[in-house]
């Protein structure tokens, strides 16, 4: 039991980390392509992630809080290392969950700022998430070659969420917007195509550890439904994004659901290739973990909590389900 | 004195992080029972006025509850950017507490929020009333694992020591350590006062512009009322806390009285300004034999005084002022609301001189919430965990430069978002009501915010 419990709490941290990167995500996205909408297309952009997007980034907390429960040194080293990008994330978070709320509250005058704000914001915590990624893959090690590496996650994480949010609206949005959707969802898919491309082909260059991971014969065949789910994913995403006619006929869906699988796949890939470590080739998860004590008495909330949590968010998921109008608060004062 | 090294830094960026974040939590724990209450009201009266203040009060609930989410995410992040050897030594304490917090505290809150904010045409008025309870019930949540984690680095029990690292021995002993029961009821307390004056001091500026809807003067009369059952009890509880400090942290309580040396008889000093460097505080107003009576209940009591503590206490002229501050507030709270509660129990409304200090004291709460926490936790100096483990033995090493440069970003940030934040709800609170919805039924497709 000891030596299993870290590992479930490395199943839990990757969970809600992907589930992070989904839901954030179609928020974060949105935030991005919000410059592109008119004034009443972004009313209803901001509406179609009003009553999610706290919940969204709740997730990141507890991953972190994960990472600080269950493997404190990992956190202590993990939060040192990105001491910069960390803080400049929590800016960019900081700024788009405030203007959010501020946006619908504020003077009309003041509304411009906010939604700046809003998409300044997303662009800055995207872009911030992408170096965090890209430095945690090397190892918390800043050669030139992993630097340029992170450079480069950093600049296409946001086409990621771009997609995501695209997917999104296509589930929340009709008419003009649903086109445009469309049209974003394609004109981010080659950079996201791309992004996922330099990184498959890069982390192993990067890190001899991640190559044997995955070139050694057994090994690369058993792991071949992950490239294959990818590409497969990646390919009906792209097919429905081509043809309106498709997207019209109640297969919009495909672009997030293809979108999310492309993610599934990427973190199970990023987890194999990280095993055993929690920071590659630094600090194995068994070095890192906390005391088997405290590791029992917080599994013992997360197993009562942590299915209710899902359950009431597949609740209000559920609630909130359709087509987005334009956001109410009910009655206005 | 301002040795602006790595540490200072680190303690002047967490302690501006913390403070920020704390002026939203402040209002929403006691605004979310108020919200609850208010959505009773109008399921038990059906009296539209209720579901008025409801809708009113749960946007600028939203609005403050997004601004502590933000800067509570940056809370996650900075114990371990900032105190990177108290995760890796205190881990084992710290971390199940916070985790307990997320997990049963901040998805219900966040979840169950939108269907409060949003869920007018798609839920139950049943569905509505449970989800106000359980966002109620979740920030309370948040406040009791966090405080408990407060309470246990200020009153530490129930652990072991091992090569340097904390373990839990009995989490019961932990969480339930001898401050955490003053610290929740001090602090709930302190969250609803906070809240009670809002609301009573945004009704009243309504009230004297004259832009008040039909529900102004029940939610003045909620806060007042509930101002004036408070502020009383609170100095009660803040008592009680006092003498728990004593009986644990001596050297803070000597800090807040600035006792210089342990002796028999000592007098309270009202005011003064205290010289560490000279052990002497000047210019002090006394009450004879104060002290020992309040801290002893005794005229001639024993009072341990920093002589015993040498090198361990904390600064002494910051948390003296800021105790003064918070008590200043707290006498003012129970001032102003008795007065006010005086004249709507004779069936009127307050007087304008009245009215106006309401209106001053609307966010009264958070000065007096961020004097007592500055004397809390700068009393607790210089340990981040009570006599076992050191500020200066966790911090991270920073170059100052670094931390200098995102201390000034953080200050520039807060600085906008807390005069947004004012700006915003001085809008809000100062636009004509449209009573016209008073006449029918609220009507049925909402109005959208534009």
């Amino acid at each position: 039991m000891d030596a299993i419990l870290p590992l479930v709490f490395l199943a839990i941290m990757g969970l809600s980390l992907v589930l992070y990167v989904i839901l954030d995500g179609y928020d974060l996205g949105i935030g991005l392509l919000l410059p592109l909408a008119s004034n009443d297309e972004k009313d209803t952009m901001i509406a179609a992630i009003g009553p999610f997007w706290d919940a969204n980034e709740t997730w990141l907390v507890l991953g972190v809080g994960v990472l600080l429960i269950a493997f404190p040194a990992a956190h202590a080293l993990v939060l040192t290392s990105l001491y910069i990008p960390v803080t400049v994330m929590l800016f960019g978070l900081i700024l788009r969950g405030v203007s959010f709320d501020f946006r619908v509250k504020a003077a009309t005058h003041q509304k411009r700022m906010w939604n700046r704000a809003f998409a300044g914001g997303s662009l800055i915590a995207s872009v911030a998430q992408g170096w965090m990624l890209g430095s945690y893959i090397t190892g918390l090690a800043p050669s030139p070659v992993n630097i340029a590496f992170s450079v480069l996650i950093a600049a296409t994480m946001p086409a990621l969420y771009v997609v995501l949010g695209a997917g999104w609206l296509l589930l929340k949005t009709e008419g003009e917007l649903f086109d445009k959707a469309l049209a974003w969802g394609r004109r981010a898919m080659p950079f996201m195509g791309l992004a996922m491309l330099a990184i498959s082909i890069s982390t192993p260059l990067v890190s001899e550890t991640i190559r044997k991971a995955w070139f050694s014969l057994p090994n690369f065949i058993g792991l071949l439904p992950i490239p294959l789910a990818t590409l497969v994913a990646f390919g009906a995403v792209y097919w429905v994004l081509h043809r309106r006619y498709v997207a019209l006929a109640g297969y919009a869906w495909i672009v997030l659901g293809g979108t999310v699988l492309m993610c599934v796949m990427a973190g199970l890939g990023l987890a194999y290739s990280l095993y055993p470590y929690i920071v590659l080739d630094r600090l194995t998860i068994w070095e890192a973990a906390a005391a088997p004590s405290s590791l029992k008495f917080v599994f013992v909330g997360v197993a009562i909590v942590l299915p209710f949590t899902i359950a009431y968010t597949i609740f209000v998921y559920r609630i909130f389900h359709g087509k987005a109008t334009s956001l109410s608060y009910g009655q206005q004062d | 004195m301002f040795d602006l090294d790595a540490t200072t830094l680190a303690r002047l960026q967490f302690a501006l992080n913390i403070s920020f974040h704390i002026l939203f939590p402040a209002i929403t724990i006691g605004l979310a029972w108020l919200l609850l209450y208010f959505r009773v009201r109008f399921t038990t009266t059906r009296n539209e006025a209720w579901e008025y203040a409801y809708y009113f009060w749960v946007k600028i609930f939203a609005l403050t509850f997004a601004l502590g989410v933000v800067t509570g995410v940056t809370m996650s992040f900075q114990f371990g950017t900032n105190w990177p050897g108290f995760i890796e030594r205190a881990g084992n304490i710290s971390g199940p507490l916070l985790g307990y917090e997320v997990l049963t505290a901040f998805f219900i809150e966040a979840t169950f929020l939108a269907i409060m904010l949003f869920g007018k045409d798609r839920v139950s008025n049943r569905v509505h009333l449970v989800a106000a309870a359980l966002v109620a019930l979740g920030t309370t949540m948040s406040a009791f694992w966090i405080l408990s984690l407060n309470s246990w680095m200020q009153t530490p029990q129930g652990h072991e020591i091992v090569d340097g690292k904390f373990y839990a021995v009995d989490w019961f002993a932990v969480i339930f350590n001898p401050s955490f029961p003053y610290r929740l009821a001090h602090m709930t307390t302190a969250s609803l006062l906070t809240a009670a004056f809002l609301i009573a001091g945004v009704s009243a500026g309504r009230m004297i512009r004259r832009v008040d809807g039909p529900a102004t003067a029940l939610v003045l009369k909620t806060g007042v009322y509930l101002a004036a059952l408070l502020a009383p009890m609170q100095v009660l509880i803040g008592d009680m806390h006092g003498l728990n400090t004593l009986e644990h942290q001596p050297a803070k309580i000597a800090a807040i009285e600035a006792v210089w040396e342990t002796d028999r008889g000592v007098p309270f000093t009202l005011l003064g300004w205290p010289d560490e460097e000279r052990r002497e505080t000047h210019f002090a107003i006394e009450i004879p034999r104060g002290s020992s009576l309040i801290l002893t209940h005794d005229p001639n009591g024993e009072v341990r005084g920093l002589d015993e503590f040498a090198g361990r206490h904390p600064p002494v002229a910051v948390v003296f002022f800021s105790f003064r501050i918070m008590v200043g507030i707290g006498l003012l709270m129970i001032a102003v609301s008795w007065s006010a509660a005086w004249a709507l129990r004779r069936g009127g409304v307050p007087g304008p001189l009245v009215m106006r200090a309401l209106s001053v004291m609307t966010f009264a709460g958070w000065v007096a919430t961020l004097a007592g926490w500055i004397t809390t936790e700068v009393g607790r100096q210089p340990w981040i965990v009570y006599e076992a483990l050191s500020v200066a033995e966790v911090v991270a090493p920073h170059p100052a430069g670094k931390v200098a440069g995102t201390l000034i970003a953080y200050t520039v940030l807060y600085a906008f978002l807390l005069a947004s934040y004012i700006l915003t709800l001085r809008y809000m609170g100062t636009k004509p009501a449209k009573s016209l919805r008073m006449l029918g039924p609220l009507p049925a497709p909402l109005v959208s915010e534009r």
